[in-house]
């Protein structure tokens, strides 16, 4: 297998050389052939046929992990940055993987690389030999193992929550600038105990740097990413859908390049997309699953799909996700949950979150008799915006600062809380302030019922909420009160410190249900649901 | 006549010091700490004894009873003005006795026979005239002065047998009590500091920049995030502006959040509150009208929607862990006794 590889590299060298020549970038097919013959010539002694089928298997997880965009800590192991080297190489053969979770063997990375080289040699050799079993080859590319096998995990970390870590800032830099995406700037003094997550300032949008026309991002992602940065888009189920239809957009402004397939193309015209979102605002755990299922759908388009086909085809795909996963699936919930809403209830509901909005408006619709105390918190002050739809509804509603919860949590009968995301140990990632609420709520024995679509649960874990979090801008806790303004120069003060925190994780046993689509769950039982989805997919 | 002008001027300072009260509570008067109400308090009641006529400690009694009720109803949520009038009332109680002859002890029983059989020396006892009486009365309450003026140093003091090196406390709003206590550690121990900023008047903020001017570490959260940060908090100091009977505080908004926070993780609460804040008072709700509404703005959705501002929050003694006050430290359990011997029964209800 080897041996082909090297005649074929020999040919491929002269072109390279002549490109080089001419001064034209190298294409990306040519820039993995080089690299590929780097490797091959300093590893020709290790061994590559050594398990070769079943590390195959493993080594088309790690490539197919490696090669899929920087995603959200849901995925720590498909993070790029870390391993800027090998991942050219793996970017050959995406097509026929299915990026997915997350397995990758504690082997030497020589070995590794060897192993990969080989395996890449093996699937060039069966495509040209097999070109219309790629739905089959998609099947054997399926890198979740069977659920009875055991894999030893060695995650890769996310690099978002490595900031404190110079090496990996490097290879962040180097991969931005690869993909031609400019770098963000932390801002501020940083509060030492996050120093391993980026702050950044709202005033210093991403956009700011790059040139306007930009070549290399399609505007629908640009103007994406500044709704992001500013918070025009915010909320989880906002962020998802704003996301999917500007991929849309994407997709139907796409032309294939010659001799590029789509399949493999597309997937990697989204990488720096993907990358420029994430600096723009480190992505959601739902925006993560859905570019997961993105990237699925499109490396699953069959090579002799014709492109105005296979084009339809993905936007249909796109269309039936929302439809499914987060329009109906709010139907379902709503069914459930107004099951759970009595006559005469009080019912405590915290920031702003779509779905349970949706569900008070849905029940109130249905006649049950009902009122909303609306539980707010700064900077953000998100209480306003439910405030205001509930009131159009006339929903009658009270409206109180998160300081006096306890104050008027005595009168409460319910709390209905929304989730970021639901964790793989049963933690609730949501707003800051959530766990506080729950926490209280638990301490005068009110049920706490949290409502969330099963697209959002993601096999991350975690237990507190220092190890993976956002910092949002240090500058919004700055307000004027009786005509001072204290902290104005807090950046001047030298030990002054201003923490604006984005999400926080609630403990499993404050929560005492969980409403999803798949029906009302305890907390515990969200990896039984993630087996579930993943067996199905 | 001198009578009369000592007696009008006394009216006016009356007046002036309920006018002052009544101000302060509505948020538009200058915000006085509670140190400085429990001086004046304290100084009124002085020149009262020294000017207002009377001939036996029944009459300044009932004199100071009547101000006392006046004032009280000025502003309800200022307790350390009730405290002090019961202080005086004490003092005037015990100078009578001493004058009399009789010792303080067989006063302090609280020997079941003694409450069986309608303890106490009743109101017809304090007829007695005492010429002395007026000058103990007055030096006792110049020693209740000094008291007051001591209490945040003697409170600072404590500090270095609580705060250890590379600690991370946490603290609400803004005291001046606890603002002291951490500045004098913070000048032999190196330790950081989080401060919950209290919204909506958020009071953090000034304590944040004063502290972090003292040279000690500080951080602002919001007080949405107070159960986040807290697994990594060691200990939580607070002050308070009351505290109950039973060991229970009426502290600033959101400290039974912080208290019940730090209760989940085992951190040890520890409540800085000098002795005149030590009321007999029970529970009682504070809450700001809703015309106080800087905090919601959006003006069509205003007159549909009840808004809620509580002003303070009552803390029960299960969530604390210690009180250290300007005598010492002590545990809730403690406080009744305290407030037995600060205070008369009788002079519970004024």
């Amino acid at each position: 297998m080897a041996d082909s590889g090297v005649t074929d590299g020999s040919l491929k060298k002269d072109e390279i050389e002549r490109s080089k020549s001419e001064g034209r970038e190298l294409t990306k097919e040519e820039k993995q052939r080089l690299r590929k013959e780097k490797k091959q010539q300093k590893k020709n002694k290790e061994k590559k046929d050594d398990n070769a089928s079943q590390e195959s298997e493993k080594e088309k997880k790690s490539v197919s992990s490696s090669s899929s965009a920087p995603q959200p800590p849901t995925q720590p192991a498909t993070q790029k940055a870390p391993s800027a080297v090998p991942a050219p190489a793996p970017a050959v053969v995406p097509a026929s993987e299915t990026p997915a979770p997350v397995e990758k063997p504690a082997k030497s990375k020589a070995e590794l690389k060897a192993e990969r080289r080989a395996r890449q040699e093996a699937e060039r050799a069966s495509k040209q030999g097999k070109k219309g079993e790629t739905g089959q080859q998609a099947a054997t590319g399926k890198p979740k193992a069977p659920p009875s096998e055991l894999q030893p995990v060695v995650k890769r970390l996310p690099e978002h929550i490595q900031v404190d870590n110079p090496d990996v800032l490097k290879k962040l830099a180097k991969k931005l600038e690869r993909q031609q995406i400019p770098l963000r700037l932390d801002y501020g003094y940083k509060v030492s105990l996050f120093s391993h997550l980026h702050q950044y300032s709202r005033k210093a949008p991403l956009t700011q740097q790059l040139s306007i026309p930009s070549s290399v991002i399609h505007p629908a992602i640009v103007r994406l990413g500044l709704q992001y940065s500013q918070g025009i888009v915010a909320g989880s189920n906002a962020r998802s859908v704003a996301l999917l239809h500007a991929f849309k957009q994407v997709i139907r402004d796409y032309t294939t390049p010659p001799n590029e397939e789509l399949s493999r193309d597309l997937v990697n015209k989204l990488k720096p997309y993907i990358s420029f979102l994430n600096q723009c605002r480190p992505l959601s755990a739902s925006m993560g699953n859905a570019i997961k299922y993105i990237k699925k759908e499109i490396s699953n388009i069959p090579s002799q799909c014709k492109e105005e086909e296979a084009k339809g085809k993905l936007l249909n795909c796109i269309e039936c996700y929302i439809n499914e996963k987060i329009i109906l699936a709010a139907k379902a919930i709503a069914k459930y949950a107004i099951e759970k809403i009595s006559d005469g209830d009080v019912i405590l509901v915290y920031g702003c979150s779509s779905l349970v909005n949706h569900i008070l408006c849905e029940a109130f619709e249905k006649n049950r008799k009902f009122r909303v105390i609306v539980v707010d918190s700064r900077p953000r002050l998100e209480g306003r915006e439910a405030l205001r739809r509930l009131v159009q509804r006339g929903i009658s509603c009270t409206y109180v600062l998160i300081s006096a919860v306890s104050y008027i949590l005595p009168e409460v009968s319910k709390v209905f809380l929304g989730a970021h995301a639901l964790l793989a140990n049963g933690y609730v990632m949501s707003r800051v302030g959530t766990s506080q609420i729950a926490l209280v709520a638990k301490a005068f024995n009110v049920p706490v019922l949290v409502c969330c679509e099963t697209y959002k649960f993601c096999e991350r874990v975690q237990t507190d909420s220092f190890v993976s979090n956002e910092l949002d801008d240090p500058d919004d806790l700055i307000v004027t009160r009786k005509g001072k303004t204290q902290l104005e120069d807090w950046q001047q003060v030298p030990l002054l410190g201003l923490l604006n925190l984005v999400y926080d994780v609630t403990p499993p046993d404050f929560v005492d249900l969980v409403i999803t689509d798949l029906g009302m769950i305890p907390c515990t039982s969200v990896p039984v649901v993630l087996r579930v989805k993943n067996v199905d997919l | 006549m001198p009578g009369s002008d000592k007696e009008t001027d006394l009216t006016e300072r009356i007046e002036a010091f309920l006018s002052d009260l009544k101000r302060g509570g509505s948020g538009t008067g200058p915000l006085r700490g509670s140190a400085e109400t429990a001086r004046e308090t304290t100084a009124l009641l002085r020149r009262i004894t020294a000017q207002a006529r009377w001939s036996s400690a029944g009459d300044l009694m009932e004199i100071i009873r009547k101000e006392g009720r006046r004032m009280t109803a000025a502003q309800p949520s200022e307790t350390t003005v009730g405290n002090m009038i019961r202080r005086v009332l004490k003092i005037i109680r015990e100078e009578y006795a001493r004058s009399r002859g009789s010792s303080e002890e067989t006063d302090q029983q609280e020997s079941l026979h003694k409450l069986l059989t309608s303890g106490g020396l009743s109101e017809e006892n304090f007829r007695q005239h005492f010429a002395a009486l007026k000058a103990n009365v007055i030096e006792a309450i110049n020693e209740l002065l000094t008291e007051l003026e001591g209490t945040t140093d003697n409170i600072a003091m404590q500090a270095l047998e609580h705060i250890h090196s590379n600690e991370v406390i946490m603290t609400i709003g803004r005291s001046r009590t606890v603002e002291a206590f951490l500045k004098d550690a913070a000048r032999k121990r190196k330790f950081h500091v989080i401060v919950a900023e209290c919204a909506p008047f958020c009071q953090g903020h000034e304590m944040a920049t004063s502290l972090s001017k003292a040279g000690i570490e500080t951080t602002v959260i919001t007080d949405a995030a107070i159960f986040a940060v807290m697994s990594r908090v060691n200990k939580v100091i607070i002050g308070t502006q009351t505290v109950l009977a039973n060991g229970g505080l009426r502290a600033v908004n959101g400290t039974h959040t912080l208290a019940l926070a730090a209760k989940h993780h085992s951190t040890p609460l520890i409540v800085c509150a000098p002795m005149f804040k030590l009321s007999p008072q029970v529970r009682r709700e504070y809450t700001i009208n809703n015309s106080n509404n800087h905090f919601v703005s959006s003006g069509e959705i205003l007159s549909k929607v009840n808004v809620h501002c509580p002003v303070f929050d009552y803390v029960p003694p299960e969530l604390i862990t210690l009180f250290i006050s300007n005598i010492g430290g002590h545990a809730p359990s403690y406080i009744y006794r305290l407030m037995s011997e600060l205070y008369h029964p009788e002079d519970h209800e004024l």
